[in-house]
């Protein structure tokens, strides 16, 4: 029989809405779970049981006195929360020793609209440390583990959001992509992810790592799930000024519209050819090749297409995030929370101090190149030029969408690597993202989905992109294609 | 011109100044704490001033419109597009460990400051009208402050941190190199200051800190053309002390130059108490603040509307109320400005105006009596008891015979102390002017009797005694004598 942790939340919702299932039960089924997988899983950092359950009780008393047909969609479902989401009264360490102790006074804005949705925080979700990494073996609090093979990573910097769902330790979670970091993760673990359109969701309340690139998303089992989660995330937030004020459509009623004949019909997908590069994992690109069929036979017309900066996504990309990270990450100072070097000799001294024992080496690296790419003498080679590729960047991507719907590609060039393959050759870990990243730097929104698996078990994610604000077309090419396929159905078996 | 005698020369100085003037917006910056003045230590403080991680800033409109404001006052160039940009350094008083300022493309540019200075030495006669040019005008937050000693257990071995500052809007303003003394330097900042409290963009406190001036001097010898290595001269909070570091800087670096030595381009410190400057930091460790656009914010865009709107709601400045002042009232050049030299006055004197049309009376009275009761402390005209209508009304008893001018004074000085209406202090102190002839006719009397030597020699033709008779009863009279009626009476008494 199906365990209650493996379902997704649209399955639970029917339960709550017939009665067959209580929040505390499926809360606790979560927490069963969590101890018979987390210690091998090792996707969060701070666990909390005991408010969790005490949140489940006060939903089922709430659930019991309104009816249980007029309930939100997420209410009473635990959703694991990334620890660079400000969480009050929860610890919060983003991943870090600088915030190995730091427990917020505030809810950051999408954690609120969470709770006021209903959902339970069943604890905080392991990630890179800074949301910087691609496999999450930056973290000061371990590496967690790929549930579809333990001894391979989960993927980054989202690695514990990932990992929780896939190993059914809670039914979604929330994420932050700043260069993949949400889609990336979902590919490797048979997982939806989205990254919205920059300014979709409000950033108020996470951590930053690199403020113009970064957005927060969810990862999901399944594509409606995705929607049920974007849907109660997205909204314009008078406190992040970057957040843009538009309305966000009804995701889910999108997804439901959809014709069941030839739903993609009068769709034209683009394929663009710069993503299909030599030295990439052959069976990631014949599962890529594989889904443009299916696509093609729900009625899609796909074509090639050129994005012809693809090349300089990567470079541009390390130099403005680490650009804005060296600014972004230079509050943790150790003067009025995080980790603080005791019996400084100085104020320097605190400084350095505080900062090389709260730092780990990659954050260290990389706000040692912002801090360079931003010098006097050095900010009009790098930084400017990088500003100018941006925008070339982003024209590639208009100039596809005027002919076309949306666009498709693989996620990572490689299914899941095992644990410290990459973690000593940066470059090579950078290189990972090589088919997200650019999304990241176009402010566009992409989704990750399931679309294959290896021989030897392990997922295959493809991407979809759509234009600015269209998250509605990706979600719905996206679930075309899954109520095509059977991959999201998959589980990891642990 | 002011110039300055070395060895191998006469020397000019350069001058620039860079003024930060606090706005008087009522909540911080890019978040909803308040900037009220004199709070306890971090009381006004949030998330996002304490940089707390995740908080994202969101910018106070009032600012921009501040800005624009002073932009217009200053004749410069308002930007429709302007920026913030992020500069980073580390100090424990700057919690996100960078300044949101503007840099590349600050809100206001090219604007000018046209003022009268005092010619030197020759303090009466010569004001000579010059125009400064200013750089630009820009945004940018205010730090905190560090205490070396707690506040409360007055500890001394830690240094504390106050942010309730941080966060308060500034209006960075940066005037081209084009002052050549230090009156001209004191005449700019005095007209920068009366503008901006003008347009109640800052109050000008300068004691508080809420105006703050920094002066960039160099010299270099008379007729050349380039400019010499300038230092940046800190902690100047009064015009007397711009005037003497100005002088004293300018002095030091001709003796640096006579003897051989070149001037250190550096951060210099006012020492009030020694009147010395002193070198904070040279340029060698100097910052690079790494300036770059705020990612968090989006470039501050100005639309023409809000703009037009922005300029109907400017307040008359200085120089227009100074030039109506003249037109309409016919007061003189000396006077009216006076008058307009701060803006409580200005509308005080108008205010006295409403019942009372007569003008030169009020000026008069505000210039000779008023400024010596409020000791030219801006912050009584609104606290003190005294009211225009007490003014007109006090005048107005003059002019119908009711009190004599000098009478006026007395009661306006009481009323000033105590709050009562003229009527209530002329009858508490018996102030009445007295008019009434046979009242006036038999203290006039009483003097001719106890004057009999001078009513004979007055007699013999020496008119002259008429004043010794009238003033023995004015004396006698404490002053409340309806002068014209007196001298009539006195003259027809004395000649019967």
């Amino acid at each position: 029989m199906t365990e209650l942790y493996d379902l997704t939340i649209h399955e639970l919702q029917d339960l709550l809405k017939t009665k067959k299932a209580s929040s505390q039960e499926i809360t606790t089924s979560v927490f069963q779970r969590i101890k018979s997988v987390e210690p091998r899983v090792q996707a969060y950092i701070t666990l909390t049981e005991e408010s969790a359950l005490a949140q489940a009780k006060l939903a089922d008393e709430k659930i019991s006195s309104v009816g249980a047909q007029f309930i939100a969609p997420l209410f009473g479902i635990p959703i694991g929360i990334k620890d660079n989401f400000l969480t009050e009264g929860i610890k919060t360490t983003a991943g870090s020793n600088i915030l190995n102790n730091y427990i917020p006074p505030y809810n950051g804005t999408t954690v609120q609209k969470l709770l006021d949705a209903g959902a339970i925080i069943p604890g905080k979700l392991n990630m890179d440390e800074f949301a910087m990494g691609s496999s999450n073996e930056t973290s000061f609090f371990g590496t967690p583990k790929n549930p579809w093979d333990l001894e391979r990573i989960a993927g980054g910097s989202s690695g514990g959001s990932a990992a929780a769902v896939a190993a059914g330790e809670c039914f979604a979670s929330t994420g932050t992509d700043t260069g993949g970091s949400i889609r990336l993760p979902a590919a490797l673990t048979n997982l939806v992810g989205i990254k919205p359109t920059y300014g979709r969701v409000s950033r108020y309340g996470v951590i930053a790592f690199a403020s113009s690139l970064d957005q927060v998303g969810p990862l999901t089992k399944d594509v409606m799930d995705g929607a049920i989660m974007l849907q109660a995330l997205a909204g314009h937030d008078p406190k992040d000024s970057t957040s843009i004020n538009t309305p966000v459509p009804n995701y889910v009623e999108g997804l439901k519209k959809l014709p069941k004949d030839l739903p993609l019909k009068g769709w034209k997908i683009a394929i663009p050819k710069e993503y299909f590069v030599e030295g990439m994992d052959a069976e990631v690109s014949k599962a890529t090749q594989e889904a443009i069929e299916t696509l093609k036979r729900l009625g899609a017309e796909c074509r090639e297409v050129s994005l012809p900066h693809t090349q300089y996504g990567v470079p541009t990309y390390y130099i403005l995030a680490t650009a804005e990270a060296s600014s972004n990450l230079a509050r943790y100072d150790g003067i009025r929370y995080g980790h603080r070097k005791s019996d400084p000799a100085s104020l320097v001294d605190l400084y350095k101090k505080s900062r090389s024992e709260g730092f780990g080496s990659e954050v260290k690296r990389r706000i040692m190149l912002g801090t360079y790419v931003l010098s006097a003498g050095y900010y009009d080679a790098y930084y400017i030029r990088a500003q100018k590729v941006r925008t070339l960047i982003r024209q590639d991507f208009e100039k596809v969408f005027e002919e076309n719907d949306v666009i498709l590609t693989p996620v990572s060039p490689t299914p899941a690597w095992k644990i410290g393959e990459k973690a000593a050759d940066p470059l090579k870990m950078y290189l990972s993202d090589i088919f997200t990243i650019n999304i990241n730097l176009a402010g566009l929104p992409a989704l990750s989905l399931p679309c294959g698996m290896t021989q030897s078990g392990l997922p295959i994610g493809m991407q979809i992109v759509s234009k600015h604000f269209q998250e509605e077309k990706m979600l719905q090419a996206a679930y075309a294609y899954e109520q095509a396929t059977s991959w999201s159905q998959m589980r990891a078996r642990l | 011109m002011y110039t300055l005698e070395g060895k191998k020369g006469t020397y000019e100085v350069v001058i620039g100044l860079e003024v930060h003037a606090q706005m008087l917006t009522q909540s911080k910056l890019f978040c909803s704490c308040s900037t009220t003045f004199g709070k306890s230590p971090n009381q006004n403080t949030c998330p996002v001033c304490l940089a707390l991680p995740g908080v994202l800033p969101v910018l106070n409109k009032k600012v921009a419109e501040f800005a624009v404001k002073a932009g217009f006052a200053t004749q410069s160039t308002i930007a429709r597009k302007s920026v913030f940009a992020r500069k980073n350094y580390f100090y424990p008083d700057l919690p996100k460990g960078y300044q949101i300022s503007q840099y590349e493309l600050p809100i206001c540019q090219h604007g000018k400051l046209t003022v009268d200075v005092e010619e030197e030495g020759s303090q009466n006669s010569g004001k000579e009208t010059k125009t400064f040019g200013i750089t630009r005008i820009h945004i940018e937050e205010d730090a905190g402050k560090l205490l070396h000693e707690h506040p409360e257990h007055r500890s001394s071995d830690s240094t504390w941190v106050d942010l309730n500052r941080a966060g308060v809007p500034l209006l960075e303003i940066v005037s081209e190199p084009e002052m050549r003394s230090p009156q001209d330097a004191v005449a700019y900042l005095k007209k920068l200051r009366q503008t901006l409290i003008y347009l109640g963009v800052c109050d000008g406190n300068m004691e508080e800190g809420s105006l703050r001036c920094d002066a960039n001097v160099s010299v270099r010898l008379v007729g050349s053309k380039d400019f010499g290595t300038r230092t940046e001269t800190k902690n100047l909070n009064s015009f007397k002390h711009i005037e003497k570091a100005i002088h004293y800087e300018a002095t030091r670096q001709i003796e640096v130059l006579e003897e051989g030595g070149r001037i250190v381009q550096e951060t210099r410190l006012w020492d009030p108490d020694q009147e010395k400057t002193y070198s904070m930091r040279s340029k060698e460790d100097a910052h690079d603040y790494r300036y770059f656009p705020d990612p968090d914010l989006l470039p501050l865009l100005i639309e023409e509307s809000w703009i037009e709107e922005i300029k109907k709601s400017l307040p008359e400045l200085p120089d227009t109320k100074k030039a109506r002042f003249i037109s309409d009232y016919q007061l003189t050049p000396y006077d009216a400005d006076i008058l307009t030299s701060l803006k409580k006055l200005a509308d005080f004197f108008e205010a006295c105006l409403k019942d009372y049309k007569q003008p030169k009376k009020v000026a008069a009275w505000i210039i000779n009596e008023y400024m010596r009761l409020i000791k030219a402390d801006e912050t009584m005209i609104e606290s003190t008891l005294l009211k225009p209508h007490h003014v007109s009304e006090t005048l107005k008893l003059v002019d119908d015979g009711t009190i004599s001018g000098s009478a006026s004074k007395t009661v306006l000085a009481k009323i000033f102390e105590t709050g009562l209406s003229p009527k209530e202090i002329i009858e508490k102190e018996g102030l009445a002017q007295v008019s009434d002839d046979r009242a006036l006719e038999a203290e006039i009397d009483k003097i001719i009797a106890n004057s009999p030597k001078e009513v004979e020699r007055f007699k013999a033709g020496n008119d002259k005694l008429l004043g010794f008779f009238v003033g023995q009863v004015m004396k006698a009279m404490q002053g409340r004598a309806n002068p014209g009626k007196l001298n009539e009476l006195v003259k027809k008494k004395l000649s019967a």
